[in-house]
């Protein structure tokens, strides 16, 4: 009943899915196999008989897996979604962190739950750095289309770049809207009039 | 009076357009109430939010509550079927290789007859049929296993595989799936891809299909009367505006925005108008009903169709111990659809259950305000479902 639980990561990423790699062999003793491309991804999953499969709630292929929860699936042992009683929170959990597991059926909560805990504070690590870089780059665009809106007032009406950025404030302010979105405004008036 | 703000998960796809409307139409916020419309990257993870409380509401597909009832899939969370968001919507097509097999018999793609359909698909397979479907509890697997079933394609001459229709044009490439059943505008996407050629819209196998649903868990619905009652009627009142002709060319650009769908409007603009261009060559086809939001009484949950449902998934994956299709059925919420759309000027049904496929011509029917017209309702083999008969 001991023996190792085997343990399947769904994801393409192949530093991220490294990463989760490492992170569970270096707290659990658990053997894990990746899996990174979609195609017969039921086929793959049962080649391993996983104890536990985990996969990101984002990757869409994850709808394949829903064959696996059916009795007449591909793995003989049936599958479900985490979600046992005594396992609710865990799943919540899960869910916010983006990782959505499943389990076979039968396995207990106290062999699940370390595995589980790994997986939730890996996933929610990613979650959170993918999140940075997604606003990183919000940020950068918004600045690079404000400069274009700058340019476009500065050539128009022969203010300095201060000027221009102050008159940009102001109108954004004065109808309650966002600088980037005046500027943004701004360049696409200008583009279809130019 | 202050704006409340409910969270609703949907997929991007065109019969999501009731949600979308209700936001950006005003339609909420009469109703004193702002969507948070929150897009999945599947039909799990929007059932997952659902169920784990991440949303509050969910376009949801319409086998989905049914399934969850008799606890097939990985979650049982109990769910409500409060309205019926669309009827039909989806299109059955053909990869290349097919396309290419059936041309070369001569048949004419008239995008409307299932038997003639079934029979060229019948002389050019040389096996089992292998489809690719957006999820295993969905109107796609029951429309096509239906089809089948009836024809000289039999009920063993299908298999059946999950296959996210971002990914239908790879799978088809693969050879992973010869053909496929989606909803729009996957399906013109594919043609547009030139992965394919469509073959039939789903309401030529089923006239008046529920396609999707407004779902909420039960406890929120019980507990949230007034929410919901907001929510049900800002959808309604969507689903009225977009059944009107002119209000299409609108509906399609809301959708085709970057945030919603990021298709062009123009291929939007074709399952909305029943407008379908069905293949590389660009050969066009009209359909009646292609999707449907509002008429005949279309967003009424009848828990015949949830029965219908049922039996349907009970054959195929078995019935749970002691299943009975009287109790699955009741998570199609007639009592909620009475309760709080009533205010609405909307005509309700006088019963809560019809004779399925029974309905030939447009019939005028007993109900509330007694003006209400059903639309047809047949299955392409003219078989009834009668729900009282399923026991």
């Amino acid at each position: 009943m001991n023996s190792k639980l085997t343990v399947v990561v769904v994801e393409e990423d192949r530093d991220r899915a490294i990463g989760i790699v490492d992170a569970l062999k270096a707290s659990d003793d658990c053997d894990v196999f990746v899996i990174g491309n979609a195609s017969g991804l039921a086929r793959k999953i049962a080649a391993h008989a996983p104890d536990i499969v985990l996969i990101d709630i984002d990757n869409p292929t994850r709808d394949m897996m829903e064959e696996l929860t059916l009795a007449s699936g591909p793995l003989d042992r049936p599958v479900a979604m985490f979600v046992s009683g005594a396992a609710g929170g865990l799943a919540q959990a899960a869910i916010e962190a983006g990782v959505s597991a499943y389990v076979v059926d039968g396995l207990s909560p106290e062999r699940i739950k370390p595995v589980m805990d790994t997986a939730i504070a890996r996933f929610s690590m990613v979650r959170q750095m993918r999140n940075e870089l997604a606003e990183m780059r919000r940020a950068l665009e918004e600045r690079k289309v404000i400069d274009r809106a700058k340019g476009l007032l500065m050539k128009a009406k022969g203010l300095d770049e201060d000027a221009a950025y102050a008159l940009l404030r102001k109108t954004a302010m004065d109808q309650g809207r966002r600088v980037a979105d005046v500027a943004e405004a701004l360049v696409t008036a200008s583009g279809l009039l130019g | 009076m202050k704006t409340v703000s409910l969270s609703v998960a949907y997929m991007p796809l065109v019969d999501a357009a009731p949600l979308i409307v209700a936001q950006e139409m005003g339609f909420a916020q009469a109703e004193g109430i702002s969507l948070d419309l929150i897009p999945a990257p599947s039909w799990s993870s929007v059932r997952d939010m659902l169920a784990f409380g991440r949303v509050d509401a969910a376009h949801l597909l319409s086998p989905i509550p049914i399934a969850m009832a008799m606890q097939l899939g990985g979650v049982a969370t109990p769910l409500s079927a409060v309205s019926v968001m669309s009827v039909n919507g989806n299109v059955i097509g053909v990869g290349r290789v097919l396309e290419e097999a059936l041309r070369a018999q001569g048949y004419g793609f008239d995008f409307a007859d299932p038997f003639a359909a079934a029979r060229a698909l019948a002389s050019s397979r040389t096996g089992p049929l292998t489809f690719g479907v957006p999820f295993p509890f969905s109107m796609h697997v029951e429309l096509l296993r239906y089809w089948f079933a009836a024809t000289e394609l039999g009920a063993e001459g299908i298999e059946i595989r999950t296959v996210p229709p971002p990914l239908m044009a790879n799978a088809l490439a693969a050879g992973d799936v010869d053909a496929f059943c989606v909803g729009e505008p996957w399906g013109s996407v594919a043609v547009e891809q030139g992965a394919g050629a469509l073959l039939l819209p789903g309401s030529a196998i089923w006239k008046f299909s529920p396609e999707k649903v407004l779902a909420t868990r039960t406890d929120w619905a019980e507990t949230e009367p007034d929410l919901l009652g907001r929510l049900m009627r800002a959808v309604w009142r969507a689903g009225r505006w977009l059944a009107q002709p002119q209000s299409l060319s609108t509906a399609s650009e809301l959708l085709s925005r970057k945030i919603y769908l990021d298709v062009s409007s123009e291929l939007i603009d074709r399952a909305l108008t029943g407008q379908m261009t069905i293949s590389s060559r660009g050969e066009q086809r009209v359909v009646d009903r292609f999707v449907e939001f509002h008429a005949g009484a279309a967003t009424f949950p009848w828990r015949s169709q949830a029965k219908w449902i049922a039996g349907r998934l009970a054959s195929a994956h078995g019935a749970p111990e002691g299943f009975d299709p009287e109790a699955v059925a009741k998570v199609f919420r007639t009592d909620l659809y009475r309760r709080h759309l009533g205010s609405t000027g909307g005509d309700l049904p006088g019963a809560s259950e019809k004779v399925e496929g029974s309905i030939r011509v447009e019939m005028p029917v007993a109900s509330a305000n007694g003006a209400l017209t059903l639309l047809p309702d047949t299955f392409f083999d003219r078989r009834v479902f009668d729900p009282t008969a399923l026991g």
